[in-house]
């Protein structure tokens, strides 16, 4: 008994036959799933397959129509304030200010979520040294390359230190190797005791998360760790257990 | 508090690094008001003007003389008979046709009076008012040199008659229609477009994913461009008093007072329209027909309200700057207090209230 109450409390995403819908369209049908602290979970899928519009109800960007959600301990659907204050987001657009400087961006998420100014000007100094961006401090964001953003836009979306981050296609139109430096910074993120959430198409990505969703019209297919899905499966990788499931997918765009 | 503070100041790196916008939206101003101070307006030099002299004397002699000899007037066409009038406007031989009435020395010799017609070509009604101002000083003159001969009270009757502008607008229209556009442009407009690029840029989804409040939000889009607002009414202001000589004649405050209701509710308009569109084009389409030129067009700015079609008179009931610049008139111009224009503040609180209610609501729907 003790053993799951531990467990419980070490649940950050709580999702419980999650379901919306859009008039007679089901976008995301009836999923079920825990993530735990400190995982890194991917969260896969075609496009159209809803794993935005499921990230969405768990972010409190949108209300789900039937089901239960947690993240971070707080109802999605209750405490939606609550919630965002305990995570981080980066979207597949990037979400940093180009026409803002480095620090200016990071002083003002800082502030969008209540940090204090010392906190703020300590963290940053921080941050501009493991980055290697003391040179790029004063440079308007704008100017930098993409790699160099979407490192920073990261940094920025667990700059206030959140329980989970939620990361949608956080690595598209990079190269392979801003990509890798990029994971780095993730796994760094989960040893501070962030759980990572985060969707891609990358299939090579896929294997760096500790376990594994596949959506498939709205509903999660399959769930595992990547290992366990190729074994289950029988690929060789996971971009061939994904092949096997998406064929069966039946509406394309969305 | 906070969180407000550094994202309105996050605002204005936005809108200071902008120089071009910030330049041009401080400048549009100050350039309106000179294109339509000077350039655009009576430049009544020259002025070619007819005479219709039915009976030649010497009190019409000299009449025509002064008038030929002013530097306002060009006497250019003896006319013959009345029906040549309406061809010398068509024409375009002259903007200002002089008519005298059958023996005019007689009459005024005899009864002590006489009447003397302008007709003026009231197209451009700002230059129509200025010439015949001046036609009609230059009679008058005469007309007292008459009465410095003589012990015998005459009196010229001038009589001014406008073709194709009866309704004739104020010289200084265009400085409230000025205001209300560029207040409309500022506020509505580039609010609007604000908001939309961070749709567009996808940076609003990651502020709506943040603890801050959509409320808070909103007023740090809009404060700057408030303040922009009011930099630019205290420049048209500054520019109409010392540059045009358009005194205001009323109270400066109640102006300020139904300035600030205006910028509120052209505010509320660029929030509406932001939240009808999701591509910074389409913000600026909609801003730019849907409110730029239903003002320039219906709004009294330009064309007269009296004139137009009964239907068009009601359209313009809709638009915001026809009564902020009936109110700015009333008080800059004519100088009656805020109480004379209670019906034009009423109606722009109450669209401002809609306007707010709508947007805020559509607003909430939009983060779900």
């Amino acid at each position: 008994m003790d053993n799951i109450q531990i467990q419980n409390t070490s649940k950050v995403i709580v999702a419980e036959q999650l379901t919306k819908t859009f008039g007679h369209f089901t976008a995301v049908d009836n999923i079920s799933f825990e993530v735990e602290k400190g995982e890194i979970f991917g969260f896969l899928g075609a496009n159209g397959a809803g794993k935005t519009t499921a990230m969405r109800m768990l972010c409190g960007l949108s209300i789900p129509t039937s089901g239960k959600g947690f993240v971070a301990g707080f109802d999605i659907y209750k405490q939606p304030e609550l919630v965002k204050k305990n995570i981080g987001y980066m979207s597949q657009k990037f979400s940093l200010y180009d026409d803002l400087k480095v620090w200016e961006n990071i002083e003002l998420f800082g502030g969008i979520y209540g940090m204090k100014d010392k906190e703020i000007r300590l963290k940053t100094d921080e941050l501009m040294h493991i980055l290697n961006f003391e040179n790029e401090r004063n440079k308007l964001v704008g100017s930098l390359p993409l790699g160099f953003k979407q490192k920073l836009a990261f940094s920025v979306s667990i700059f206030h230190n959140p329980q989970v981050v939620f990361l949608d296609e956080p690595t598209g139109g990079v190269d392979p190797i801003t990509r890798r430096q990029f994971w780095e910074l993730i796994y760094d993120a989960t040893s501070k005791g962030i759980t990572v959430f985060v969707t891609t198409h990358y299939m090579d990505e896929a294997e760096y998360c500790d376990r594994v969703s596949i959506m498939v019209d709205g509903r999660i297919e399959a769930l595992d760790s990547p290992k366990n899905l190729k074994m289950h499966f029988d690929a060789k990788n996971m971009d061939e257990v994904f092949q096997q499931l998406a064929r069966k997918a039946k509406r394309v765009d969305s | 508090m906070k969180q407000l503070m550094s994202f309105i100041r996050k605002e204005f790196y936005h809108i200071l690094r902008d120089k071009p916008t910030m330049l041009i939206l401080l400048g549009i101003p100050i350039i309106q008001i000179i294109l339509f101070g000077y350039a655009l307006t009576t430049e009544v030099k020259n002025t070619q003007v007819a005479v219709f002299v039915p009976t030649n004397d010497e009190a019409t002699q000299r009449i025509v003389e002064k008038i030929n000899a002013s530097a306002y007037f060009d006497v250019v066409k003896y006319i013959h008979s009345s029906k040549e009038i309406q061809p010398t406007f068509n024409d375009a031989k002259a903007k200002l046709v002089v008519v005298f009435e059958d023996h005019f020395a007689q009459n005024l010799r005899r009864t002590g009076s006489a009447h003397v017609q302008l007709i003026a070509d009231a197209t451009d009604p700002n230059a129509a008012t200025s010439f015949t101002f001046y036609a009609s000083n230059i009679i008058a003159s005469y007309q007292k040199e008459l009465m410095a001969e003589s012990k015998n009270p005459y009196q010229i009757i001038p009589e001014v008659k406008m073709l194709y502008n009866p309704q004739m607008i104020g010289a200084y229209n265009f400085v409230p229609g000025v205001l209300g556009m560029i207040m409309l442009l500022i506020c509505a407009m580039m609010t609007s477009i604000a908001i939309v690029r961070e749709k567009e840029m996808g940076t609003m989804e990651v502020l709506l994913v943040s603890p801050m409040k959509p409320i808070y939000t909103i007023l740090s889009k809009i404060t700057p461009y408030f303040v922009l607002s009011c930099v630019n009414f205290i420049t048209i202001m500054l520019l109409s008093v010392y540059a045009l000589k358009v005194p205001i004649a009323g109270s400066f405050l109640s102006l300020v007072v139904v300035s600030l209701l205006y910028i509120f509710v052209s505010l509320a308009l660029g929030l509406l329209v932001s939240t009808l569109t999701s591509s910074q084009q389409a913000a600026m389409l909609i801003s730019g027909m849907g409110l730029m030129i239903p003002v320039m067009l219906l709004s009294g700015m330009i064309f007269p309200i009296e004139n137009m079609p009964i239907a068009l008179q009601w359209f313009s009931k809709i638009i915001p700057a026809r009564w902020y610049i009936s109110a700015v008139k009333s008080i800059m111009i004519q100088g009656l207090g805020i109480t004379s224009v209670l019906k034009e503040v009423s109606v722009l609180g109450f669209m401002s209230l809609v306007l707010v209610a709508i947007s805020l609501k559509k607003f909430k729907v939009r983060l779900e």
